[in-house]
Protein backbone atom coordinates (compact mmCIF):
# COMPACT_ATOMS: atom_id res chain seq x y z
CA UNK A 1 0.00 0.00 0.00
CA UNK A 2 1.64 3.48 -0.91
CA UNK A 3 0.54 6.81 0.08
CA UNK A 4 1.02 9.80 -2.07
CA UNK A 5 2.95 12.61 0.73
CA UNK A 6 3.61 15.23 -2.18
CA UNK A 7 1.99 15.64 -5.08
CA UNK A 8 3.70 17.49 -8.40
CA UNK A 9 2.04 20.84 -7.51
CA UNK A 10 3.10 20.62 -3.75
CA UNK A 11 6.49 19.49 -4.04
CA UNK A 12 7.22 22.06 -7.21
CA UNK A 13 5.72 24.51 -4.46
CA UNK A 14 8.03 22.87 -1.77
CA UNK A 15 11.37 23.03 -4.38
CA UNK A 16 10.41 26.78 -4.90
CA UNK A 17 10.02 27.53 -1.08
CA UNK A 18 13.50 25.74 -0.25
CA UNK A 19 15.48 27.54 -3.05
CA UNK A 20 13.96 31.24 -1.84
CA UNK A 21 15.29 29.83 1.74
CA UNK A 22 18.86 29.54 0.55
CA UNK A 23 18.73 32.33 -1.05
CA UNK A 24 17.50 34.25 1.35
CA UNK A 25 20.42 32.83 3.89
CA UNK A 26 23.07 32.96 1.15
CA UNK A 27 22.48 35.97 -1.04
CA UNK A 28 24.76 35.28 -4.54
CA UNK A 29 26.45 32.68 -2.80
CA UNK A 30 29.80 34.42 -3.30
CA UNK A 31 31.30 31.90 -0.66
CA UNK A 32 28.69 28.79 -0.55
CA UNK A 33 28.67 25.71 -2.56
CA UNK A 34 26.12 22.84 -3.48
CA UNK A 35 26.41 19.59 -3.22
CA UNK A 36 24.56 16.94 -4.07
CA UNK A 37 24.59 13.15 -2.55
CA UNK A 38 24.86 10.57 -4.91
CA UNK A 39 22.68 8.99 -5.74
CA UNK A 40 19.39 9.61 -4.68
CA UNK A 41 20.22 13.05 -3.47
CA UNK A 42 21.58 14.93 -7.13
CA UNK A 43 18.22 14.76 -8.69
CA UNK A 44 17.06 17.04 -5.63
CA UNK A 45 20.42 19.22 -6.26
CA UNK A 46 20.12 19.55 -9.77
CA UNK A 47 16.44 20.40 -9.26
CA UNK A 48 17.28 23.18 -6.87
CA UNK A 49 20.62 24.22 -8.60
CA UNK A 50 18.08 24.94 -11.83
CA UNK A 51 15.64 26.86 -9.86
CA UNK A 52 18.61 28.93 -7.99
CA UNK A 53 19.61 29.78 -11.64
CA UNK A 54 16.35 30.55 -12.68
CA UNK A 55 16.02 33.22 -9.96
CA UNK A 56 19.11 34.88 -10.32
CA UNK A 57 20.48 33.68 -14.05
CA UNK A 58 23.68 35.94 -12.75
CA UNK A 59 24.54 33.75 -9.74
CA UNK A 60 28.38 31.86 -10.21
CA UNK A 61 27.30 28.28 -8.01
CA UNK A 62 30.00 26.00 -7.32
CA UNK A 63 28.42 22.83 -7.23
CA UNK A 64 29.36 19.37 -6.64
CA UNK A 65 28.40 15.65 -6.28
CA UNK A 66 29.39 13.25 -3.95
CA UNK A 67 29.53 10.01 -3.33
CA UNK A 68 30.07 8.36 0.33
CA UNK A 69 29.82 4.42 -0.52
CA UNK A 70 33.58 3.99 0.67
CA UNK A 71 32.80 5.72 3.92
CA UNK A 72 29.68 4.23 4.85
CA UNK A 73 29.43 2.39 8.41
CA UNK A 74 27.66 -0.69 7.30
CA UNK A 75 30.02 -2.16 4.76
CA UNK A 76 30.25 -5.82 5.26
CA UNK A 77 27.06 -5.84 7.40
CA UNK A 78 25.18 -6.05 4.04
CA UNK A 79 24.94 -8.65 2.41
CA UNK A 80 26.72 -7.09 -1.12
CA UNK A 81 28.88 -4.05 -1.59
CA UNK A 82 27.51 -1.37 -3.22
CA UNK A 83 28.04 0.31 -6.68
CA UNK A 84 30.21 3.51 -6.20
CA UNK A 85 28.90 6.51 -7.87
CA UNK A 86 31.17 9.19 -9.86
CA UNK A 87 32.38 12.04 -7.48
CA UNK A 88 32.29 15.48 -9.27
CA UNK A 89 33.73 18.04 -6.85
CA UNK A 90 36.46 20.47 -9.06
CA UNK A 91 36.79 22.92 -6.59
CA UNK A 92 38.39 22.81 -2.68
CA UNK A 93 35.75 23.32 0.22
CA UNK A 94 38.50 25.12 2.27
CA UNK A 95 36.86 27.99 4.62
CA UNK A 96 33.55 27.71 2.43
CA UNK A 97 29.82 27.38 3.43
CA UNK A 98 28.51 24.13 2.03
CA UNK A 99 25.33 23.32 1.30
CA UNK A 100 24.71 18.94 1.32
CA UNK A 101 21.55 18.03 -0.45
CA UNK A 102 20.10 14.65 -0.16
CA UNK A 103 16.33 13.35 -0.58
CA UNK A 104 15.43 11.64 2.40
CA UNK A 105 16.62 12.51 6.39
CA UNK A 106 16.26 8.97 7.62
CA UNK A 107 18.86 7.32 10.54
CA UNK A 108 21.45 10.20 9.86
CA UNK A 109 24.33 7.95 9.14
CA UNK A 110 24.36 8.93 5.27
CA UNK A 111 24.52 12.45 6.27
CA UNK A 112 27.58 11.41 9.16
CA UNK A 113 29.22 9.30 6.17
CA UNK A 114 29.36 12.71 3.85
CA UNK A 115 30.70 14.61 6.63
CA UNK A 116 33.32 12.48 7.14
CA UNK A 117 33.93 12.62 3.09
CA UNK A 118 33.72 15.94 2.44
CA UNK A 119 36.70 16.34 4.80
CA UNK A 120 38.57 15.52 1.66
CA UNK A 121 38.27 18.09 0.03
CA UNK A 122 39.24 20.82 2.61
CA UNK A 123 37.68 22.21 5.97
CA UNK A 124 34.62 24.13 5.59
CA UNK A 125 33.74 27.30 7.78
CA UNK A 126 30.25 25.78 8.00
CA UNK A 127 27.77 22.53 6.50
CA UNK A 128 24.30 22.81 6.16
CA UNK A 129 22.08 20.19 5.18
CA UNK A 130 19.12 20.38 3.13
CA UNK A 131 16.57 17.17 2.75
CA UNK A 132 13.45 16.78 0.93
CA UNK A 133 11.93 14.48 3.32
CA UNK A 134 12.99 14.53 7.13
CA UNK A 135 11.86 11.08 9.06
CA UNK A 136 11.82 12.87 12.20
CA UNK A 137 11.38 10.03 14.59
CA UNK A 138 14.22 7.41 13.32
CA UNK A 139 17.34 9.26 13.40
CA UNK A 140 19.93 6.95 15.24
CA UNK A 141 22.54 9.76 15.19
CA UNK A 142 22.13 13.31 16.12
CA UNK A 143 21.67 15.10 12.99
CA UNK A 144 18.78 17.71 12.14
CA UNK A 145 18.38 19.21 8.75
CA UNK A 146 18.50 23.17 8.53
CA UNK A 147 16.70 23.12 5.41
CA UNK A 148 13.19 20.89 5.21
CA UNK A 149 10.89 20.33 2.64
CA UNK A 150 8.16 17.69 4.98
CA UNK A 151 8.09 16.44 7.94
CA UNK A 152 7.11 12.64 7.66
CA UNK A 153 6.02 10.93 10.82
CA UNK A 154 6.50 6.82 9.65
CA UNK A 155 7.32 3.39 11.71
CA UNK A 156 10.19 2.06 10.75
CA UNK A 157 9.24 -0.36 8.33
CA UNK A 158 7.91 2.13 6.31
CA UNK A 159 9.58 3.10 3.40
CA UNK A 160 9.56 6.74 1.58
CA UNK A 161 10.45 7.04 -2.09
CA UNK A 162 11.40 10.15 -4.35
CA UNK A 163 10.25 10.08 -8.22
CA UNK A 164 11.85 12.47 -10.55
CA UNK A 165 10.28 12.62 -14.25
CA UNK A 166 13.05 11.31 -17.26
CA UNK A 167 13.86 15.34 -17.69
CA UNK A 168 14.60 15.85 -14.02
CA UNK A 169 11.65 17.68 -12.57
CA UNK A 170 9.29 16.85 -9.88
CA UNK A 171 6.83 13.66 -9.99
CA UNK A 172 5.94 12.94 -6.54
CA UNK A 173 6.91 11.71 -2.95
CA UNK A 174 5.40 8.00 -1.89
CA UNK A 175 5.35 6.16 1.56
CA UNK A 176 5.01 2.53 1.26
CA UNK A 177 4.02 0.63 4.56
CA UNK A 178 6.97 -1.92 4.09
CA UNK A 179 9.85 -1.63 2.41
CA UNK A 180 9.12 -4.68 0.33
CA UNK A 181 6.44 -3.33 -1.17
CA UNK A 182 8.39 -0.63 -2.88
CA UNK A 183 7.42 -1.75 -6.34
CA UNK B 1 21.27 1.70 -5.03
CA UNK B 2 22.87 -0.56 -7.36
CA UNK B 3 24.49 -3.69 -5.33
CA UNK B 4 27.89 -4.88 -7.14
CA UNK B 5 28.03 -8.08 -6.97
CA UNK B 6 30.66 -10.47 -7.87
CA UNK B 7 29.96 -14.16 -8.83
CA UNK B 8 33.07 -15.02 -7.22
CA UNK B 9 34.16 -15.11 -3.66
CA UNK B 10 37.73 -15.77 -4.76
CA UNK B 11 40.09 -14.31 -6.73
CA UNK B 12 42.24 -17.12 -7.85
CA UNK B 13 42.42 -16.34 -12.09
CA UNK B 14 40.64 -14.76 -14.92
CA UNK B 15 39.47 -17.87 -16.00
CA UNK B 16 36.55 -18.28 -13.34
CA UNK B 17 35.22 -14.81 -13.89
CA UNK B 18 32.80 -13.72 -16.14
CA UNK B 19 32.91 -10.60 -18.50
CA UNK B 20 30.42 -8.82 -15.55
CA UNK B 21 32.42 -9.23 -12.76
CA UNK B 22 35.42 -7.38 -14.68
CA UNK B 23 33.31 -4.59 -15.71
CA UNK B 24 32.20 -4.14 -11.99
CA UNK B 25 35.35 -4.12 -11.07
CA UNK B 26 36.67 -1.55 -13.60
CA UNK B 27 33.66 0.96 -12.46
CA UNK B 28 34.49 0.72 -8.77
CA UNK B 29 38.04 1.13 -9.63
CA UNK B 30 36.94 4.46 -11.65
CA UNK B 31 36.23 5.95 -8.49
CA UNK B 32 39.30 4.58 -6.40
CA UNK B 33 41.30 6.18 -9.15
CA UNK B 34 39.31 8.99 -8.40
CA UNK B 35 40.32 8.89 -4.58
CA UNK B 36 44.02 7.92 -4.82
CA UNK B 37 44.25 11.09 -6.45
CA UNK B 38 42.95 13.20 -3.98
CA UNK B 39 45.44 15.11 -1.55
CA UNK B 40 43.71 12.78 1.16
CA UNK B 41 44.26 9.28 -0.59
CA UNK B 42 42.35 7.26 1.83
CA UNK B 43 38.67 6.19 2.64
CA UNK B 44 37.61 4.03 5.84
CA UNK B 45 35.83 0.94 3.89
CA UNK B 46 38.11 -1.70 5.56
CA UNK B 47 39.01 -0.29 8.63
CA UNK B 48 37.83 -3.88 10.45
CA UNK B 49 39.83 -6.04 8.09
CA UNK B 50 42.88 -8.00 8.45
CA UNK B 51 45.01 -8.46 5.19
CA UNK B 52 48.26 -10.79 5.36
CA UNK B 53 50.48 -10.07 2.12
CA UNK B 54 52.26 -13.28 1.36
CA UNK B 55 55.14 -13.29 -0.93
CA UNK B 56 56.35 -16.99 -1.67
CA UNK B 57 58.21 -15.27 -4.46
CA UNK B 58 60.10 -12.16 -4.99
CA UNK B 59 58.05 -8.93 -5.78
CA UNK B 60 58.49 -5.24 -5.94
CA UNK B 61 55.37 -3.37 -7.71
CA UNK B 62 52.83 -5.99 -7.09
CA UNK B 63 53.82 -5.91 -3.06
CA UNK B 64 54.09 -2.33 -2.72
CA UNK B 65 50.84 -1.71 -5.39
CA UNK B 66 48.76 -4.42 -2.98
CA UNK B 67 50.10 -2.98 0.47
CA UNK B 68 49.23 0.68 -0.72
CA UNK B 69 45.66 -0.38 -1.94
CA UNK B 70 44.90 -1.98 1.80
CA UNK B 71 47.03 0.95 3.28
CA UNK B 72 44.45 3.27 1.28
CA UNK B 73 41.17 1.22 2.15
CA UNK B 74 42.39 1.54 5.65
CA UNK B 75 42.86 -2.25 6.31
CA UNK B 76 45.18 -3.58 8.91
CA UNK B 77 47.86 -4.83 6.51
CA UNK B 78 50.89 -7.63 8.04
CA UNK B 79 53.59 -8.44 5.57
CA UNK B 80 55.01 -11.96 5.25
CA UNK B 81 58.29 -13.28 2.77
CA UNK B 82 59.66 -16.60 2.40
CA UNK B 83 62.75 -15.87 2.67
CA UNK B 84 62.28 -15.13 6.45
CA UNK B 85 60.07 -17.43 7.79
CA UNK B 86 59.43 -20.80 8.99
CA UNK B 87 58.94 -22.14 5.06
CA UNK B 88 62.51 -21.98 5.46
CA UNK B 89 62.69 -24.44 8.33
CA UNK B 90 60.38 -26.89 6.39
CA UNK B 91 56.59 -25.87 7.37
CA UNK B 92 54.41 -26.68 4.81
CA UNK B 93 52.02 -23.68 2.90
CA UNK B 94 49.00 -24.83 4.70
CA UNK B 95 50.73 -25.10 8.48
CA UNK B 96 52.20 -21.73 7.48
CA UNK B 97 48.74 -20.30 6.07
CA UNK B 98 46.71 -22.20 9.17
CA UNK B 99 48.95 -20.39 11.66
CA UNK B 100 48.44 -16.98 10.60
CA UNK B 101 44.60 -17.58 10.25
CA UNK B 102 44.46 -18.32 13.46
CA UNK B 103 45.49 -14.76 14.27
CA UNK B 104 42.76 -13.60 13.10
CA UNK B 105 43.23 -12.41 9.14
CA UNK B 106 40.40 -12.25 7.24
CA UNK B 107 42.04 -12.10 3.58
CA UNK B 108 45.32 -13.56 2.22
CA UNK B 109 46.96 -11.95 -0.51
CA UNK B 110 49.49 -14.53 -1.87
CA UNK B 111 51.95 -14.97 -4.69
CA UNK B 112 53.42 -18.60 -4.87
CA UNK B 113 55.96 -20.11 -7.59
CA UNK B 114 53.85 -23.09 -7.42
CA UNK B 115 50.69 -23.21 -9.67
CA UNK B 116 47.04 -23.64 -8.44
CA UNK B 117 48.32 -23.25 -4.57
CA UNK B 118 45.80 -20.55 -4.49
CA UNK B 119 42.94 -23.05 -5.66
CA UNK B 120 44.83 -25.53 -3.01
CA UNK B 121 43.89 -23.16 -0.24
CA UNK B 122 40.44 -22.10 -0.90
CA UNK B 123 39.20 -25.30 -0.59
CA UNK B 124 40.73 -25.39 2.51
CA UNK B 125 40.58 -22.12 4.16
CA UNK B 126 38.18 -19.31 5.19
CA UNK B 127 39.65 -16.51 4.36
CA UNK B 128 39.04 -14.81 0.99
CA UNK B 129 41.94 -15.27 -1.51
CA UNK B 130 43.64 -13.20 -3.85
CA UNK B 131 46.10 -14.59 -5.99
CA UNK B 132 48.98 -12.34 -6.80
CA UNK B 133 50.79 -14.50 -9.29
CA UNK B 134 50.94 -18.78 -9.31
CA UNK B 135 53.93 -20.02 -10.90
CA UNK B 136 53.19 -19.66 -14.73
CA UNK B 137 49.95 -20.26 -14.50
CA UNK B 138 47.72 -16.79 -14.05
CA UNK B 139 48.57 -13.35 -12.27
CA UNK B 140 44.66 -11.80 -12.66
CA UNK B 141 45.36 -8.40 -10.89
CA UNK B 142 48.13 -7.40 -13.90
CA UNK B 143 45.25 -8.74 -16.29
CA UNK B 144 42.61 -6.62 -14.82
CA UNK B 145 44.70 -3.31 -14.22
CA UNK B 146 46.66 -4.07 -17.93
CA UNK B 147 42.79 -4.26 -19.79
CA UNK B 148 42.00 -1.00 -17.10
CA UNK B 149 44.42 0.95 -18.76
CA UNK B 150 43.30 -0.36 -22.42
CA UNK B 151 39.87 0.67 -21.52
CA UNK B 152 41.26 4.20 -21.00
CA UNK B 153 42.60 4.70 -24.15
CA UNK B 154 40.27 2.52 -26.03
CA UNK B 155 35.96 3.52 -26.06
CA UNK B 156 35.19 -0.73 -26.58
CA UNK B 157 37.17 -4.36 -26.55
CA UNK B 158 35.06 -5.41 -28.99
CA UNK B 159 37.21 -5.64 -32.25
CA UNK B 160 40.12 -4.31 -30.48
CA UNK B 161 43.85 -6.10 -31.45
CA UNK B 162 45.84 -6.72 -29.27
CA UNK B 163 49.42 -7.94 -29.29
CA UNK B 164 51.00 -10.01 -26.39
CA UNK B 165 54.60 -10.38 -27.38
CA UNK B 166 57.44 -11.78 -25.41
CA UNK B 167 58.17 -15.27 -23.35
CA UNK B 168 54.85 -16.48 -23.48
CA UNK B 169 55.53 -19.78 -22.36
CA UNK B 170 56.54 -19.17 -18.86
CA UNK B 171 54.50 -15.79 -18.31
CA UNK B 172 51.20 -15.67 -16.40
CA UNK B 173 50.63 -12.72 -17.11
CA UNK B 174 50.12 -13.56 -20.88
CA UNK B 175 47.51 -15.93 -19.60
CA UNK B 176 45.63 -14.29 -17.79
CA UNK B 177 45.71 -11.38 -19.98
CA UNK B 178 44.68 -13.32 -22.65
CA UNK B 179 41.64 -14.51 -20.52
CA UNK B 180 40.83 -11.31 -19.77
CA UNK B 181 40.98 -9.56 -23.13
CA UNK B 182 39.05 -12.72 -24.74
CA UNK B 183 36.08 -12.44 -22.54
CA UNK B 184 35.77 -8.24 -22.99
CA UNK B 185 35.88 -9.28 -26.78
CA UNK B 186 39.37 -8.39 -27.89
CA UNK B 187 41.65 -10.02 -30.49
CA UNK B 188 44.70 -11.27 -29.27
CA UNK B 189 47.73 -12.35 -30.97
CA UNK B 190 50.79 -14.21 -29.24
CA UNK B 191 54.55 -13.22 -30.93
CA UNK B 192 57.46 -14.37 -29.78
CA UNK B 193 59.87 -17.44 -30.44
CA UNK B 194 58.94 -20.57 -31.60
CA UNK B 195 60.15 -22.22 -28.74
CA UNK B 196 58.23 -19.92 -25.85
CA UNK B 197 55.06 -20.11 -27.33
CA UNK B 198 53.54 -22.87 -25.96
CA UNK B 199 52.17 -25.50 -28.05
CA UNK B 200 48.01 -25.67 -29.03
CA UNK B 201 48.01 -22.50 -27.40
CA UNK B 202 45.54 -21.51 -30.44
CA UNK B 203 42.73 -23.86 -28.24
CA UNK B 204 42.28 -20.70 -25.85
CA UNK B 205 41.33 -18.24 -28.93
CA UNK B 206 44.56 -16.39 -29.73
CA UNK B 207 46.29 -15.74 -32.94
CA UNK B 208 50.01 -16.85 -32.90
CA UNK B 209 52.60 -14.86 -35.03
CA UNK B 210 56.53 -15.42 -35.23
CA UNK B 211 56.72 -11.93 -36.66
CA UNK B 212 57.42 -9.01 -34.71
CA UNK B 213 56.90 -6.21 -37.18
CA UNK B 214 53.86 -8.05 -38.67
CA UNK B 215 52.45 -7.74 -35.90
CA UNK B 216 52.83 -4.59 -34.57
CA UNK B 217 51.49 -3.27 -37.32
CA UNK B 218 47.96 -5.67 -36.84
CA UNK B 219 48.04 -4.18 -33.10
CA UNK B 220 46.49 -1.48 -31.41
CA UNK B 221 47.69 -2.13 -28.61
CA UNK B 222 51.15 -4.04 -28.10
CA UNK B 223 51.86 -5.27 -23.99
CA UNK B 224 55.89 -6.36 -24.46
CA UNK B 225 56.31 -8.88 -21.74
CA UNK B 226 60.17 -9.69 -20.11
CA UNK B 227 62.19 -11.76 -20.75
CA UNK B 228 63.03 -13.89 -17.45
CA UNK B 229 66.85 -13.91 -17.78
CA UNK B 230 67.10 -17.47 -16.09
CA UNK B 231 65.25 -18.87 -19.03
CA UNK B 232 68.18 -17.96 -21.65
CA UNK B 233 70.25 -20.80 -19.76
CA UNK B 234 68.02 -23.54 -20.45
CA UNK B 235 68.23 -22.86 -24.24
CA UNK B 236 65.06 -21.41 -25.03
CA UNK B 237 66.89 -18.61 -27.32
CA UNK B 238 70.50 -18.62 -28.70
CA UNK B 239 71.70 -15.39 -27.06
CA UNK B 240 70.06 -12.30 -25.55
CA UNK B 241 71.56 -10.58 -28.23
CA UNK B 242 69.84 -12.55 -30.66
CA UNK B 243 66.40 -12.14 -28.97
CA UNK B 244 67.50 -8.26 -29.24
CA UNK B 245 67.27 -8.52 -32.45
CA UNK B 246 64.66 -10.12 -33.44
CA UNK B 247 62.13 -9.53 -31.12
CA UNK B 248 63.02 -6.69 -28.85
CA UNK B 249 61.61 -3.41 -29.37
CA UNK B 250 62.89 -0.49 -31.27
CA UNK B 251 62.20 2.85 -32.40
CA UNK B 252 63.00 1.71 -35.99
CA UNK B 253 60.30 -1.15 -36.06
CA UNK B 254 57.78 1.64 -34.63
CA UNK B 255 59.33 4.16 -37.26
CA UNK B 256 58.14 2.11 -40.04
CA UNK B 257 54.30 1.41 -38.99
CA UNK B 258 51.57 3.27 -40.16
CA UNK B 259 49.88 3.52 -37.18
CA UNK B 260 51.77 3.15 -34.04
CA UNK B 261 50.27 1.48 -31.08
CA UNK B 262 49.99 1.88 -27.23
CA UNK B 263 52.96 0.27 -25.81
CA UNK B 264 52.23 -1.76 -22.85
CA UNK B 265 54.51 -3.71 -20.45
CA UNK B 266 53.73 -5.29 -17.09
CA UNK B 267 57.40 -5.35 -15.62
CA UNK B 268 60.23 -5.14 -14.65
CA UNK B 269 61.40 -4.07 -18.12
CA UNK B 270 64.96 -5.23 -19.18
CA UNK B 271 65.77 -2.03 -21.05
CA UNK B 272 67.65 -2.64 -24.37
CA UNK B 273 66.76 -5.82 -24.17
CA UNK B 274 62.65 -7.14 -25.08
CA UNK B 275 62.11 -2.85 -25.35
CA UNK B 276 64.43 -0.07 -26.16
CA UNK B 277 64.69 3.03 -23.69
CA UNK B 278 63.59 5.29 -26.31
CA UNK B 279 60.37 2.85 -26.53
CA UNK B 280 59.46 2.69 -22.88
CA UNK B 281 60.02 6.06 -22.92
CA UNK B 282 57.97 7.62 -25.60
CA UNK B 283 54.67 8.86 -26.05
CA UNK B 284 53.13 5.75 -27.22
CA UNK B 285 54.08 3.90 -24.01
CA UNK B 286 51.50 3.79 -21.08
CA UNK B 287 53.76 1.40 -18.46
CA UNK B 288 53.64 4.16 -15.54
CA UNK B 289 50.14 4.95 -16.17
CA UNK B 290 49.51 0.72 -15.81
CA UNK B 291 51.76 0.87 -12.37
CA UNK B 292 49.15 4.01 -11.10
CA UNK B 293 45.68 2.06 -12.41
CA UNK B 294 47.36 -1.42 -10.47
CA UNK B 295 46.88 0.58 -7.14
CA UNK B 296 43.30 1.60 -8.05
CA UNK B 297 42.44 -1.86 -9.77
CA UNK B 298 43.48 -3.37 -6.47
CA UNK B 299 41.80 -1.52 -4.34
CA UNK B 300 38.61 -2.57 -6.55
CA UNK B 301 39.26 -5.80 -6.04
CA UNK B 302 39.75 -5.95 -2.21
CA UNK B 303 36.57 -3.82 -1.58
CA UNK B 304 34.38 -5.81 -3.68
CA UNK B 305 35.81 -9.22 -1.92
CA UNK B 306 35.95 -7.86 1.32
CA UNK B 307 32.15 -6.86 0.98
CA UNK B 308 30.98 -10.23 -0.13
CA UNK B 309 32.56 -11.57 2.84
CA UNK B 310 29.76 -10.92 5.78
Amino acid sequence: MSKILLQKNKFNLTLRRLSQELLENHGNFSNTCIIGIQPRGTYLSNRIRSLLLMENPQLILEYGLLDITFHRDDFRLRAKPLQPHPTEINFVTEAKRVILIDDVLYTGRTIQAALAAINHFGRPSEVELLVLIDRRFNRHLPIQADYTGLRVDALNEAYVRVDWEEDGSEREVLLFSAKNEEI
Amino acid sequence: MTKAQLSIRHLLGIKEMSSSDINIIFQTADEFKDVINRPIKKVPSLRDVTIANLFFENSTRTRISFELAEKRLSADVVNFSASSSSVKKGETLLDTVMNILSMKVDMIVMRHPSPGAHHFLARKVDATIINAGDGTHEHPTQALLDAFSIRENFSTFKGLNVAIIGDIKHSRVALSNLFCLKKLGANVRLCGPSTLIPKHIEELGADVSFNVQETLEWADVANVLRIQLERQQSGYFPSLREYQMHFGISMSMLDKLREVPLIMHPGPMNRGLEISSSVADSDYSIILDQVENGVAVRMAVLYLLAGQRA
